[in-house]
């Protein structure tokens, strides 16, 4: 009996080893709001049809998916910050950073409106009512690229972070982009959403649009290539593949078509950077 | 479809992987612990029966820095697949299932145990007599094994990075479903891992109340 659920043991462990395992995989450390809004698994398909490389998300906000590039357990970084970005790339950990979509942040609220912030496009105006009115405010709190955006928003409002975080009112989840919706619909709260996953989220509740089209809400992605000095055994060539891919007319093309719902989501920009 | 074949597949492969290699581990030192006197022993009964409730999140941080590239295992290049899951899911049932077969065996041991050695068996010799009559309480202890294993999310996720298609699991599928909103399409997943839960139970309690009445001249 010993040997047999031995054999069973390393048959199964054989199976689980080598069914995923494509010739050739890359790891790309990526934002939820990418994965979330499904654009990463409508495009990667038409990537890995043409290349034969796999591409393997491991999707995590942006503060945590540059962390995972600078442990070395990731081959390409595509995220959405770029302040945390420049800082990255000055450490020496990225070579190449490029700009292949943007869409925009909106603020979402109740429908109630409670601060009568709704229709308007000043951000800043906005967050000062909500903050004025002490109505709830969910933050993602996860130091992600929607996270950061947020604080800097904040900022602009004369409120620093100090500030906030005593606050009631303001309400730090320390999730993801769903969560943070989920919560603020569960709670009748504003927060900042990237636009993509607000599209393409489906609990949205008494939650609608209250903020949109304000210069300062730009949401940018870049894809970055990683220094081969400080990532060894990372499949960097393959990666440049990929990145090259990303912001080439195709892989562009993919980009701009991907819609949820009828409404496109990024607006493919490698050409023209915003 | 696929997807969601190829996920419940996952879950189950890595599941019953972690159960079989934690068992193999867990019942041999659950036995030896029961049957033996050494001194440290009641430490690491008290320490495995603390682990009991070790926090996944935890276990999948440690893990995650352990099997890092930059962390002291990360030549194995075991992070973000399915082996790293095993892994975590190992060290997670090890205490449940040495714990349960460490309270069964010491009770079967006080009991048997001098008969045993009267017949001149050694403690090493007595080792497959004891688990011989608590397998009841072994199957028990397997399943709680399978289950910590199979409903854990907290450690897979750190460790396996939820990639789909390789490491996206039952579980990691539900709170990637919530945080999408999709919350009846998470419910009906969850219908479904508490579905297979129970007839995996169902079937091993239906196979060992077969094999217990086979052999129950032995106790």
């Amino acid at each position: 009996m010993g040997v047999r659920s031995v054999l069973v043991v390393v048959a199964l462990l054989g199976a689980i080893h080598s069914a995923p395992a494509a010739e050739q995989a890359i790891t790309l450390a990526s934002t939820t709001s990418v994965e979330a809004t499904g654009l990463l698994a409508n495009i990667l398909p038409q990537f890995t049809a043409k290349t034969g490389i796999a591409v393997n998300v491991v999707a995590q906000g942006t503060g945590k998916a540059l962390d995972t590039a600078r442990r070395g357990d990731a081959d390409v970084v595509l995220v959405h910050d770029p302040a945390a970005e420049r800082e990255f790339m000055d450490e020496g950990y990225g070579t190449t950073r490029r700009q292949l979509a943007w869409n925009d942040f909106i603020i979402v609220g109740p429908s109630s409106d409670p601060a009568r912030v709704g229709g308007g496009h000043d951000v800043v105006v906005a967050l000062k009512a909500i903050a004025l009115a002490r109505s709830p405010f969910v933050s993602r709190g996860d130091k992600s690229g929607t996270n950061a955006a947020e604080r800097r928003l904040w900022r602009d409002a004369g409120w620093t972070p100090e500030a906030l975080n005593p606050e009631k009112w303001y309400r730090d989840i320390g999730g993801g982009m769903g969560q943070a919706l989920n919560a603020a619909s569960a709670m009748n709260a504003y927060t900042l959403s990237d636009r993509g996953t607000w599209l393409s989220f489906n609990n949205k509740g008494p939650l609608v649009v209250a903020i949109e089209g304000d210069a300062k809400l730009l949401n940018r992605y870049d894809v970055i290539e990683l220094n081969p000095k400080k990532h060894g055994p990372a499949r960097l060539a393959e990666a440049k593949v990929f990145a090259d891919w990303l912001v080439s007319p195709e892989g562009q093309q993919a980009i701009g078509a991907y819609q949820v719902n009828g409404e496109k989501l990024f607006n493919a920009s490698a050409a023209s950077p915003k | 479809m696929d997807d969601f074949l190829q996920i419940v597949g996952l879950s189950i492969g890595v599941s019953l992987v972690a159960t079989a290699i934690a068992t193999a581990i867990g019942l041999p030192l659950g036995a030896t612990l029961a049957i033996s006197d050494f001194r440290g022993r009641r430490a690491i009964v008290v320490l495995i029966n603390a682990f009991f409730g070790l926090p996944p999140v935890v276990v999948g941080l440690v893990l995650y820095l352990a099997l890092s590239r930059s962390g002291p295992l990360g030549f194995l290049g075991l992070l973000f697949t399915p082996a790293a899951m095993v892994v975590a899911q190992v060290v997670l049932a090890i205490p449940i299932i040495t714990a349960l077969v460490h309270r069964a065996g010491e009770r079967a041991w006080a009991r048997y145990g001098d008969e045993l050695v009267s017949d001149g068996a050694s403690k090493v010799q007595a080792i497959p007599h004891i688990l011989a009559i608590i397998r009841a309480d072994l199957l028990t202890a397997t399943l709680a094994g399978f289950g910590r294993t199979i409903s854990e999310v907290g450690a897979v996720i750190l460790v396996g990075g939820n990639i789909r298609g390789l490491t996206r699991t039952m579980t990691t599928t539900i709170a990637l479903q919530t945080s999408q909103g999709d919350l009846s399409l998470a419910l009906a997943l969850g219908t479904v891992l508490v579905g297979i839960s129970i007839s995996i139970s169902a079937t091993v309690f239906a196979l060992a109340g077969r094999a217990s009445s086979a052999g129950s001249e032995e106790i």
